[in-house]
């Protein structure tokens, strides 16, 4: 069954704990994966197959870029579902 | 109709020696950190290299595979009298024909073995060792030499921030013969066509002639990345099973050396045991593409991590996309 972003987020957030070690209050929608997360492009790659993995989506390596903010993820992530 | 003899096969095969090679100049990050406008940290940040090494410009691929070659067969107590094939796997060797290995296996004494060269890139050590099993089992080999050689170096473009700063030069051998125990798992090996666009050679020869530039090597590392750091670890996974054994049994986790941050997130997929020798040479050669994981290997001897009986898990993965993994017994 399809998460809601309520539930997306909690799972992404998981993701990005575990890769990162930053704190799980730290990560909100409006944060930036680079800017405000300090993820590199390559720990970037392994979330995108995590989250892949964790929410049975495919998420193209062309959209990565696209997903600059956790919620771009969270969205892309929600609407894949479907 | 006339019956006719086929050749008597060999139940087993293995590793008998393995050596290797490295450009002799090294090479440090601060060295060609200009101009791709990056940093030492950065670069060991992104990649765990802190140097590679580079053959020097008289030096070719024939060069490097002779010198591994010998210490090889020194490694295995064979003869290059008794070697029946030479593989030499080589994505930098610049003529077309003849082979590399011919030459390889006449420097070295081994005329007249049959001697060809395969093109695998990072996955041709282990497509060589697919190859040398299934030659020496099936009898039409006795005794295999496997080379896997590169400088990279003549590849590389200072400005090319996507993979020219990885590469290192050097070559890596090994000897394949028959057995009395089973010394190489199932290979498990593939390609990928449609994906030939990650990593690849700037120009064709006919088109780089044309218009007189030098082709050099590109890569969307981001999409390698994620395809090493998790694909790779189902074939990785496959080749333990077809060996018969589990993680827990490996003692070397030997993979190409692409990235340090790739290493280490296919040993935590992998969930591979505590204390494991793990193949991490990259940081002091640098890519080396076919050679990298003989090179990987024969340094975890000289450390003292590895040990003869030991099992270890070898996976070469890159351009084409080629990939190729086994279990093997270290000689």
């Amino acid at each position: 069954m399809a998460l809601n972003e309520t539930e997306v987020l909690a799972g992404l957030t998981e993701i990005i704990v575990e890769e990162t070690g930053i704190d799980a209050g730290d990560v909100a929608l409006e944060k930036s994966f680079t800017d405000d997360l300090d993820i590199d492009s390559l720990s970037m790659m392994t979330i995108v197959a995590q989250a892949e993995d964790k929410f049975e989506v495919t998420i193209p390596d062309d959209e990565v870029k696209n997903l600059a903010t956790v919620g771009d993820a969270v969205g892309f992530i929600t609407k894949a579902q479907g | 109709m006339t019956t006719i003899k086929q050749a008597p096969v060999t139940a087993h095969s293995r590793v008998l020696g393995i050596g290797g090679v490295r450009g002799e100049n090294v090479v440090s990050n601060d060295d060609i950190v200009g101009p791709i406008d990056s940093s030492d940290e950065w670069i060991q940040q992104r990649t765990g290299i802190v140097t590679r090494r580079r053959a020097g410009a008289d030096v070719d691929v024939i060069d490097l595979s002779e010198a591994a070659a010998r210490l090889a067969l020194e490694h295995a107590g064979i003869s290059a009298e008794q070697l029946d094939t030479v593989i030499v796997s080589t994505v930098t060797y610049f003529r077309q024909t003849p082979a590399a290995a011919t030459q390889v296996a006449d420097r070295i004494g081994a005329t007249p073995a049959a001697a060809y060269d395969i093109s695998a890139a990072c996955a041709g050590y282990t497509y060589g060792i697919a190859q040398a099993d299934a030659l020496v089992r099936s009898g039409a080999a006795q005794y295999v030499l496997v080379i896997g050689a590169e400088k990279m170096s003549d590849f590389i473009d200072p400005t090319d921030r996507s993979i020219s700063f990885l590469l290192g030069d050097g070559a890596g051998a090994a000897v394949v013969g028959p057995s009395d125990f089973p010394g190489i798992g199932p290979s498990v090996w593939g390609a990928d066509g449609s994906r030939a666009d990650l990593i690849y050679q700037t120009e064709d020869w006919r088109s780089a002639l044309k218009s007189g530039t030098w082709p050099t090597l590109r890569q969307e590392g981001q999409s390698v990345f994620k395809w090493a750091s998790f694909q790779m670890v189902d074939v990785a996974r496959k080749a333990i099973e077809a060996a018969g054994v589990t993680a827990e049994d490996i003692r070397a986790f030997i993979p190409h050396q692409a990235n340090m941050r790739i290493i280490d997130q296919m040993i935590k997929q992998l969930k591979l045991p505590d204390g494991i020798a793990v193949g991490r040479d990259i940081a002091e050669t640098g890519n080396t593409s076919a050679a990298s994981i003989p090179l990987a290997t024969e340094r975890l001897y000289r450390d003292g991590q590895v040990h003869s009986g030991d099992l270890a898990l070898q996976i070469g993965f890159g351009a084409g996309l080629a990939y190729g993994a086994q279990v093997i017994v270290l000689p």
